[in-house]
């Protein structure tokens, strides 16, 4: 468990989308000028509200996909999901110049401040907190602390694409390898996951329900203790 | 990039620029404010791994401010009056699933066993894998929890908590903790995990107690 003491409650306050990314076919990056910013740690989420002119509210939590820093801005990355109502709307609607309610930072357990070794391993949009931590651990060069794991089901569904390979990252393709791939397309295995991590390293893991369960039975076969792995699962909300 | 200017914040609550929602519902609604129907999805949250327990050495234990600490084996709790839950549970992250059932024994029964002392007025659940979770006594007793291992009649999926867990239906279901283990009752609240996170104390999804604070 942690000792880290609660967050500050921190109430709504509206952002100005400065920029919007298109990471894959079904994944865009909204940045986001936050108009009260705080200090947040790589892993935590902000919620999103939206209002209807007639006060309906519709809120989701994303992840925050930018390494914390001091530009008071975030990168949020949101799949689109089928009637996804939320996805739906910041993927058809939202522009840059649009303002956001949001909510955050959130969460004191899925995170990690680049002072201890760490194996991230995600699944598909399960990369964009593990993002915030690669980012963060580039950017302090302490990237000898972090191994990185990422199963996508084809080069084009990878987010980040450009920003993600090196040294400390591997990727796993589980339909569609792309050229020159020694690894033959399938779903991630315990040999992706060997080494087994240094046993004061906590395991991060992200994805859906579904991935979550397998890599984690596969981090246990490998040797990691259940007690190092945190997980956080997407589950299919809008 | 352009930075917004502090000196004209936005107001909230503001409607969304183009925002007009397809998540409504008629009046009497059942879903507590923001809140969405998940339908016949039930999705998986924890941040633990599912632990594989086994039923043969399975136990469940309320202690702390008790007259008489008890433990029950699997076949004890199960010889112990059944009842069982009709109804709605609603999740922190904003999913809500209608018309569920679940089956077990009313946590009224286990402390009618155990024997509340007068300076009890919290409890913290706690599971199999060290997670807990604290709740207000009140809110767990009076016909409104169930430690249950029953779902839709088959026996409860370990993602969802089984062999056994919590239900606390009226509370944000973070509360109604997987793969509980026991409750020990305190004469004061000692935040759980998601409480010492940043999470509410009560939870109560009518009131969008979600976050400390709220």
């Amino acid at each position: 468990m942690t000792d880290t003491p609660p967050p500050r409650a921190t109430g709504w306050q509206t952002a100005t989308v400065v920029e919007v990314r298109q990471e894959t076919e079904r994944a865009k990056t909204f940045r986001l000028a936050l108009e009260r910013p705080s200090p947040f740690r790589a892993g935590q989420h902000y919620v999103v509200r939206l209002t209807a002119p007639d006060g309906y509210t519709a809120s989701r939590s994303y992840s925050v996909a930018s390494a914390p820093d001091d530009s008071g801005e975030i990168d949020l990355t949101v799949e689109l999901l089928d009637d996804g109502e939320v996805s739906g709307y910041l993927h058809e609607v939202v522009q840059a110049g649009d303002h956001l309610e949001v909510r955050g930072p959130i969460g004191g357990w899925f995170v990690w401040d680049a002072d201890a070794p760490a194996l991230l391993v995600g699944g598909g949009s399960g990369l964009v907190p593990l993002m915030s931590m690669l980012r963060l651990a580039r950017r302090l060069d302490r990237s000898h602390l972090v191994r990185l794991v990422v199963s996508v089901r084809s080069p084009a569904d990878l987010y980040y694409d450009h920003e993600v390979p090196g040294p400390e990252v591997r990727i796993i393709y589980s339909r569609e390898a792309p050229p020159g791939e020694a690894r033959p397309p399938g779903r991630l295995t315990a040999e992706d996951l060997r080494p087994a991590p240094d046993p004061a390293s906590t395991t991060y893991l992200c994805g859906s329900a579904g991935f979550a369960e397998a890599a984690s039975r596969l981090l246990v076969d490998v040797g990691v203790p259940v007690e190092r792995i945190r997980v956080e699962r997407f589950g299919p909300s809008g | 990039m352009a930075r917004p200017g502090t000196g004209n914040l936005l107001r909230v609550g503001t409607p969304t620029r183009g925002f007009f929602g397809r998540g409504r519902r008629p009046p009497g609604d059942r879903l507590p404010p923001g809140q969405y129907d998940t339908g016949a999805d039930w999705p998986v949250l924890s941040a633990e791994v599912t632990p594989r327990l086994d039923t043969a050495t399975w136990t469940f234990t309320v202690d702390g401010l008790v007259e008489r600490p008890t433990t029950w084996t699997w076949d004890e709790i199960h010889a112990l009056a059944p009842s069982s839950y009709s109804g709605d549970i609603h999740c922190v992250t904003t999913w809500s699933k209608l018309d569920v059932s679940f089956g077990g024994v009313s946590v009224d029964t286990l402390l009618d066993i155990a024997g509340p002392r007068p300076e009890a007025a919290f409890v913290l659940a706690r599971s199999h894998t060290g997670y807990t979770t604290n709740l207000p006594l009140a809110d767990v007793t009076g016909g409104k929890a169930w430690v249950v291992w029953d779902y839709g009649g088959a026996p409860l999926p370990a993602e969802h908590g089984g062999p056994a867990r919590l239900l606390v239906p009226h509370l944000y279901f973070w509360k109604s903790a997987k793969w509980v283990s026991g409750l020990m009752l305190l004469a004061e609240d000692t935040p759980g995990f998601w409480e010492r996170n940043g999470y509410h104390d009560r939870g109560d999804p009518w009131l969008e107690q979600r976050y400390q604070g709220d």
